[in-house]
């Protein structure tokens, strides 16, 4: 499974993180730190896979962000690069040609399509389609039910 | 700035902050904002000011005050507001949290919602930080959630029982029959959770192998037609047919395969078919056959297979992603013991990967040449590995010296290849050895008798070249003190002859004394060398004894203990000097990793002498010393302390009066106490090297 996903910038700021194991917020702090050291101070041609603690650390870089993710010894790192590739596409497909500001500013919603691609550090949904229509729903769900509590009929 | 401000405008208000300081002031009104909010506990804005405290807390400041904000958002009626209190839950509370205990009933309560959005919420949050606790509350919802008609929910709440079985193994049987059936369904979320559940509990509990082991066939079967079905725009990626699937089916074939003769038979040809068949030009199909080749060199599969995977694997070697290279790597690496042959065909590519401009890549080719090194490339792959050292990164230089130097011991050709390697390692990465390579050096070369004159001259030279490597520096300094007059003599066989005169060796080892780069260690090998070779040379005892005498005031305590020491010898036991310097360093080791030198006289002499040089790694108080069947004189030893880590020696010299030399033996026995508490050893000595007598 996977232990963590860390999406950061080239200057070290943390745009999301999610954690699937639970750990203290001085652990969380530090392994982020040791993360965006490590990462940021790889050349740019780098294998995308390298090995911290007894973790396989597999990462990488789409624009200005780097995608980060800790996985267990079982785990295939080649299909690892695919669902951050899926998570890419997945964000790109929801806010229309994404960029840090969309994640930045809409940071709930990329955690939501987060939820709803990965569960407990394994993947829920293989098909593209299948989640983005699940976000639409989720979204119509709660504008519907927003729109219901403003305009109460009675 | 007003309190109820969305949250777009606060993140604008803080990207804009010119410095940290106005950015933490912006931050701390805003959290004294929300804090007021929380405490009002009014409707209306409650998810916005949830939502950003949790900017805040992922820029890193505290936000632990939102906690029981999360719990109320959870318990609310409105969907906004507990998709914002879920999250919430997510990133601020985790299972060590009181807090998280609860949101146990929300949760509960959530999980039979009429809508499925909020089921959904609901089985995020479980599996995402449920503790024990929660899951064991929660497990028979769980369980009837699997059963649901509804395969939203089936796939997050086989996910869900993937987290329980987890964080409480013993629950699994109440998943167990569910797992099955899910195998049956044709939506692929459902499937891959099922998978992934099967996959757990096979792992967790030995009988459950036994009991999925009978679901082969259908494993094999539902790969098959990923395998061959034609091209599905919903689950294609480059190619292949969800791959996520494929891989998740292979790891469980692994599990199931493995140790089973009829479990393995069965996969046999879905194995092979997949192999062959999957196309490996983009990432995705890698994955695939990444995956496959690990379970076929996992399970009982036939040889041919095997083959075949290990083919695939020395093709992923040749490919220019080298991505692909690291994992093939890596994977040759956990094959290299098993099928040692298989993995040796392709050693040319690995050894070529040492001079990649990776790391990463560079770490695992080294690990992988050293696990390829046998008796019969040794010659070839230390040259590589040489060369490797003198190229490589400094975090992989002192692996790569260690592997050498092991590689060396199992496999040298001749003493002489061995010598010659450990020096080379000396010159190109002396700093990054351990510590016992120094004494085991200068065992080694004690034992090739027949190489002294060789290795004198060799160290010679590389003493003269560069002082910078201290481990070199002192071996060489130790062999041209025992060896001078080998070198001095100026003839060797394998090497071409070089002419030295007493000047030059005492010019080497004065510059090793004078300059700032030796260690004290070094110096006192220096030093100990100069006052051998006053036995060995002839013209400038002087010159010695006046370099002797000037380190008598040295500010270093060991190197002035020593220089008064052999200042003493010159002055009132001259007539022993010759026999005390004279040759055969025996090393002895003791079990408290101290070393015992004996450094044995008696060139022309009637009595034997023994001086007993101390080396020691821990601080150890030398109480008496003891000498079966020989009438003994013990002078005063030198010191009853010596200091921890081999920064200090004790000398005690012992003269020996003995008639029967063929049958001396040594016993002997060392008491001392270290770091408080007392301890003994014993050592015994056969038979004393020849030349020590007269």
């Amino acid at each position: 499974m996977m232990r963590f996903l860390l999406l950061f910038n080239r200057q070290g700021r943390l745009r999301l993180q999610k954690w699937f194991i639970p750990l203290s917020n001085r652990e969380k702090n530090k392994i982020v730190s040791e993360m965006t050291l490590t990462v940021l101070a790889r050349p740019p041609k780098a294998c995308s896979f390298l090995q911290w603690r007894d973790l396989k650390i597999v990462y990488r870089r789409y624009a200005s962000l780097f995608f980060c993710c800790g996985l267990e010894d079982q785990d295939n790192e080649l299909l690892t690069l695919e669902l951050l590739q899926r998570y890419v596409e997945l964000l790109d497909q929801y806010f229309g040609n994404v960029c840090e500001l969309d994640i930045i500013f809409n940071f709930d919603k990329a955690y939501f399509i987060l939820d709803e691609f990965i569960m407990g550090g394994e993947i829920q949904e293989t098909s593209r389609l299948c989640l983005a229509r699940h976000m639409e729903e989720a979204d119509a769900f709660q504008e519907t039910v927003d729109e219901y509590e403003k305009n109460p009929t009675y | 700035m007003s309190p109820s401000v969305c949250l777009q405008e606060m993140i604008r208000v803080i990207r804009g902050a010119r410095t940290q300081g106005e950015e933490r002031g912006v931050i701390q009104r805003e959290c004294a904002a929300i804090r007021a909010q929380f405490r009002q506990a009014d409707s209306g804005g409650r998810s916005h000011n949830l939502a950003k405290l949790l900017y805040v807390h992922m820029l890193g400041y505290p936000a632990h005050f939102g906690q029981m904000e999360c719990v109320r958002l959870i318990a609310s009626s409105k969907y906004s507001e507990k998709r914002i209190g879920y999250l919430g839950a997510m990133m601020l509370l985790d299972e060590k949290q009181d807090a998280s205990l609860l949101i146990t009933n929300s949760i509960k309560n959530d999980l039979s919602h009429s809508s499925q959005h909020v089921q959904s919420l609901a089985l995020c949050t479980l599996a995402c930080m449920g503790s024990a606790e929660m899951c064991r509350d929660l497990a028979p919802e769980i369980e009837r959630l699997l059963k649901a008609s509804n395969s939203y929910i089936k796939k997050k709440a086989a996910l869900c029982a993937v987290h329980i079985v987890r964080k409480i193994p013993e629950l699994g049987e109440m998943f167990t029959p569910s797992a099955h059936s899910l195998l049956s369904e044709k939506n692929h979320g459902v499937l891959h959770g099922a998978v992934i559940l099967i996959t757990e509990l096979c792992e967790r509990n030995p009988d459950n192998l036994k009991q999925f082991r009978k679901s082969v066939p259908e494993l094999v079967q539902i790969m098959k037609n990923l395998v061959t079905s034609g091209y599905s725009p919903e689950h294609n990626v480059a190619g292949i047919s969800d791959p996520f699937l494929q891989v998740r089916i292979l790891r469980l074939l692994r599990i199931l395969g493995r140790n089973n003769d009829a479990a393995s038979d069965a996969m046999n040809d879905l194995l092979a078919q997949v192999a062959t068949n999957t196309d490996s030009s983009k990432t995705a199909g890698s994955a695939v056959l990444y995956e496959t080749v690990l379970t076929i060199m996992d399970i009982r599969s036939e040889s041919g297979l095997r083959v075949l995977a290990v083919n695939i694997l020395g093709r992923f070697l040749l490919n220019n992603d080298r991505n692909i290279r690291y994992i093939s790597m890596t994977s040759l690496q956990k094959i290299v013991q098993t099928d040692h042959t298989a993995v040796q065909r392709h050693r040319g590519t690995i050894v070529d990967c040492l001079k990649d401009q990776d790391a990463s890549v560079k770490r695992r080719a080294l690990e992988l040449s050293l696990a390829l090194v046998s008796a019969a490339n040794i010659r070839s792959m230390m040259k590589e590995l040489l060369l490797f050292l003198s190229t490589c990164p400094p975090e992989l230089r002192s692996h790569a010296a260690s592997g050498i130097f092991n590689a060396a011991e199992r496999y040298a050709p001749s003493q002489r290849w061995h010598i010659d390697t450990i020096l080379h390692v000396l010159v190109t990465a002396g700093g990054d050895v351990r510590d016992e390579t120094v004494p085991n050096l200068i065992q080694l070369i004690t034992a090739a008798s027949e190489l002294h004159c060789y290795t004198v001259h060799k160290l010679y030279r590389a003493l003269i070249s560069d002082i910078v490597q201290q481990s070199l520096v002192q071996v060489a300094c130790w062999c041209i003190g025992e060896y001078g007059d080998l070198l001095l003599k100026g003839e060797c066989e394998e090497i071409t002859p070089m002419q030295v005169t007493e000047d030059d060796v005492l010019d080497a080892l004065e510059t090793v004394l004078q300059s700032h780069m030796s260690t004290p260690t070094s110096r006192g090998f220096a030093l100990t060398a100069i006052m051998k070779l006053s036995t060995r040379i002839t013209n400038n005892v002087d010159r010695i004894r006046s370099v002797v005498s000037i380190y008598g005031s040295c500010i270093d305590v060991e190197l002035q203990q020593r220089a008064v020491e052999y200042n003493a010898l010159f002055k009132k036991y001259d007539h022993m000097r010759y026999f005390t310097m004279s040759y055969c360093t025996v090393i002895l080791e003791f079990g408290c990793r101290s070393r015992l030198s004996l450094v044995l006289g008696g060139r022309g002499l009637k009595a034997e002498h023994v001086s007993i040089i101390f080396d020691c790694k821990d601080n150890v108080y030398l109480y008496w010393f003891l000498l079966q069947s020989v009438q003994l004189q013990m002078k005063a030893p030198s010191g009853d302390l010596i200091p921890a880590q081999g920064c200090g020696t004790v000398t005690q010299t012992v003269l020996l009066s003995y008639t029967n030399k063929a049958n001396l033996k040594m016993r002997v026995r060392l008491s001392y106490s270290s770091q408080g508490t007392a301890c003994q050893d014993m050592v015994q000595i056969d038979s004393f090297p020849s030349p020590a007598w007269s």
